[in-house]
């Protein structure tokens, strides 16, 4: 088995269902020859073709409406948008048609499709190149939104949004592209959508997160520990919908709710999340529910850009806060 | 059928005069720097519209039955005044007798290419963000702003530091930018100007407003909006260039086709035979020129410029040059791109021509380039060292421009950051 990155990983998973179903296409900015910015497509037009693996012209409103024509014609594309920061142009399509053919057609067509993009901040990139913009999505009725944290999690849940029968927006937080190696076997198995990965048990603290802030987030629950806190981290993966039932178990075990997200607080997924968690086990909550997220500001250029990112202090403080220290 | 008129064949129009319906002919032609309007300046145009493909494009059907005529047809002319090598293709534009406003055109390209090569390096040894090359493109900046007066309004996409600088932005500024400050954007000179604009395509309908709001005034002032080739694909250019047309705005926009989009060359973003030939669509009179010929670019950006101010609407110029760099320092344009391509750009650089141009004018001498080149780096370290020296912004910055006034809840949160940012 090889080790690999996450973005070799969801490679592998472009590649494994391209050989294993022949009506995968990819599409994109620069996703052939150049095989992608992060080389997350890099190798796929040389294996299998230019027909399968296409460049678009320089807009994004079209690589979305485009992948609905195509998926509503039975091709299953999987079309890369650059930066999760250049959807806008998309987004008419997006969410007038990607997340509603289905309804308004009662079911008669459909656009299976996925659309990828780096997700979140950390890497020092341009203005624009950082943006987290999940709750977005995630709002509109019809979409799946998808965030996978690790070489495992990005293979196996790439394969099942390639085969879900529903659009689905693929984030991949550009700070794990390469942040660590996995051993991942090529075997063409999905993961479950709809459904949180619990990444370390605890009995004090549900800390609940996705994308790169697992990383920080999992840091804090290990300092924790050292200060007598157990912490359970969960990584809710699948943003729409969501697998509510796992961290309201998980609540109700430690009666402790913190989240943690790197897109701004106002109106954001954690909202959701802590809503529902007031909706249905507000008794079992032994203090207010805490979140730790990137302000309400626009995402600073990069030289204050973990200022505005969740760090470990913040993390570690929204810990003791719910702990009522 | 068969067309009944050989497309190519085009007369050589004047911009502003150049882009006619008429709906009288029996048949349309679009001609670009491959057809005959671009013969006079063949060899200084040849690698430049080399690149440019030519697909044929298929002769409209003729009806068996019922009317069929032609109701318009079209021309892009090209234009260009020096050679590859620097030697005048014709009689000059009038302003080519001003010889300081030559030489300071000189200086400034050279001034761009010298900050870039050092912006480059900054980035290779970890003190620059990602930074967009604008090796090659300095004829087409420097023409513009040389074009430009100080009133009228500039909306860059990334690339174009000739411009800017021309306009009065520091180097420092253009540093602070690319090294993830936002004080990167304050442009005391021409504080009208917007920032760089890196969502693609997007600064043209605010372009578009721009000049619009000039119109409502009727003010004599024009907008430039600078777009590259690959932004010609999004909606928004079509967007922006319709309304231009429509309302017969004061917009100039310069299509700066250096060939690539990233790794995808023009011939991959469009089936059109020129980008020019865009605004066609849009009403808009359209010319292409040697971008890597500064004389040019100033010459027709200029004839441009003053017919929006005197209400004559708006102009599409495509600037043809190459990219000679990477697409920014996280590229490898090695990827996708020859050798022999980029040698061959190499030959039809626009520096190199305009000091020709100069030196056979004896307005330019080696002393000259010397004393020039020691100047720059003096410069662009005292830029570098003052940018190395400046402390990042406080984490209040991130609150402080959110909205005209701070709310209670944002007060509150940047509170927090504070107390992390004192604690780290
Ligand atoms: C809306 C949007 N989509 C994608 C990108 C990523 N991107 C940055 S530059 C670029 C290519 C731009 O090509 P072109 O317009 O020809 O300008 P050039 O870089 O050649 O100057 C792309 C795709 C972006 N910045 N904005
Ligand atoms: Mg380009």
């Amino acid at each position: 088995m090889a080790k690999m990155t996450m973005v070799e990983a969801i490679n592998m998973a472009h590649a494994w269902e391209m050989a294993h179903d022949p009506d995968v296409v990819v599409l994109g900015e620069d996703v052939g020859t150049n095989g992608g910015v992060f080389r997350a497509t890099v190798g796929l037009q040389q294996r299998f073709g230019a027909t399968r693996v296409q460049d678009t012209p320089l807009a994004e409103g079209l690589i979305a409406g485009a992948a609905i024509g195509l998926a509503a014609q039975g091709i299953k594309p999987v079309a890369e948008i650059q930066f999760m920061g250049f959807i806008y142009p998309a987004m008419d399509q997006i969410a007038s048609h990607m997340a509603r053919l289905r309804n308004r057609t009662r079911g008669r067509l459909t656009c299976p499709l996925v659309l990828r993009m780096p997700h979140g901040g950390g890497i020092h990139a341009p203005e624009h190149h950082s943006e987290s913009l999940e709750a977005l999505l995630c709002h509109h009725a019809g979409l799946r939104v998808v965030c996978p944290t690790s070489p495992l999690r990005a293979y196996g849940l790439l394969l099942a949004s390639i085969r879900c029968p529903d659009p689905v927006i693929f984030l991949e937080p550009v700070r794990l592209y390469r942040f660590m190696k996995q051993e991942v076997e090529d075997n063409g198995e999905a993961l479950p959508l709809e459904h949180c990965f619990v990444l370390r048990e605890g009995a004090d603290v549900t800390l609940v997160t996705w994308g790169a802030t697992t990383v920080e987030s999992l840091k804090a629950a290990e300092q924790a520990a050292a200060e007598g806190i157990s912490c359970e981290v969960i990584d809710v993966a699948s943003l729409a919908p969501i697998d509510h039932e796992t961290i309201l178990d998980s609540v109700v075990k430690t009666g402790r709710l913190l989240i943690v997200h790197e897109a701004a607080r106002n109106c954001g997924v954690g909202a959701e999340i802590a809503a529902t968690v007031a909706e249905q086990a507000l008794y079992d909550l032994l203090t207010p529910v805490r979140r730790v997220t990137g302000y309400d500001t626009i995402m600073p250029f990069y030289r204050l850009e973990h200022d505005y990112i969740p760090s470990l202090a913040r993390i570690l403080d929204g810990i003791r806060a719910v702990m009522g220290d | 059928m068969d067309r009944s008129v050989d497309p190519e064949i085009a007369a050589h129009h004047k911009p502003g005069t150049s882009t006619t319906g008429d709906g009288a002919e029996d048949s349309a032609a679009v001609t670009g720097a491959d057809g005959a309007a671009a013969s006079a300046a063949a060899s200084a145009a040849a690698s430049a519209a080399a690149a440019i493909p030519a697909p044929a494009i298929p002769a409209p059907a003729m009806p068996a039955a019922g009317e069929a005529r032609v109701v318009a047809r079209f021309e892009i002319p090209y234009r260009a005044c020096l050679d590859r090598d620097g030697r005048p293709l014709g009689p000059l534009p009038s302003f080519a007798s001003d010889v300081e406003l030559l030489r300071r055109m000189y200086r400034t390209m050279v001034r761009a290419r010298t900050f870039d090569a050092k912006a480059v390096n900054l980035q290779r040894t970890g003190k620059l963000g990602t930074y967009p090359s604008c090796l090659g493109q300095e004829a087409t900046h420097v023409g513009v702003g040389a074009a430009m007066h100080p009133e009228d309004v500039l909306f860059t996409v990334y690339r174009e530091i000739g411009t800017k600088f021309w306009r009065g932005v520091e180097l420092y500024s253009v540093l602070m930018y690319w090294g993830g400050d936002e004080r990167g954007t304050i442009y005391t000179r021409n504080p009208q100007d917007f920032p760089f604009c890196v969502p693609i395509g997007s600064q043209l309908p605010q372009a578009a407003g721009a000049a619009f709001a000039m119109q409502i005034r009727a003010e004599r002032r024009c907008t430039l909006a600078f777009v590259g080739d690959g932004g010609t694909s999004q909606g928004a250019f079509y967007e922006a260039i319709n309304m231009a047309g429509a309302k017969a705005l004061p917009l100039v926009c310069v299509i700066v086709n250096n060939r690539y989009a990233i790794s995808v060359p023009v011939s991959q973003q469009t089936a059109a035979r020129t980008l020019a030939q865009k605004a066609i669509a849009a009403g808009i009179p359209a010319v292409q020129i040697d971008g890597n010929d500064a004389l040019i670019v100033r010459q027709v950006v200029g004839e441009a410029l003053a017919r929006a101010r005197a209400g004559g609407g708006p102009t599409i110029i495509e600037a043809l040059t190459y990219r000679l760099g990477d697409h920014t320092t996280s590229d490898d344009a090695t990827r996708y791109r020859s050798r022999e391509e980029v040698d061959d750009a190499w030959r039809a650089e626009p520096i190199a021509r305009l000091r020709n141009f100069l030196t056979a004018r004896g307005a330019w001498n080696d002393t000259e380039e010397e004393a020039l080149k020691r100047a720059c780096a003096e410069e662009i370290d005292a830029a570098v060292k003052q940018y190395l020296a400046t402390p990042k912004q406080s984490t209040d910055s991130m609150f402080d421009y959110v909205l005209a006034e701070l709310t209670p809840a944002l007060r509150a949160q940047r509170d927090e950051a504070r107390r992390y940012a004192q604690r780290s």
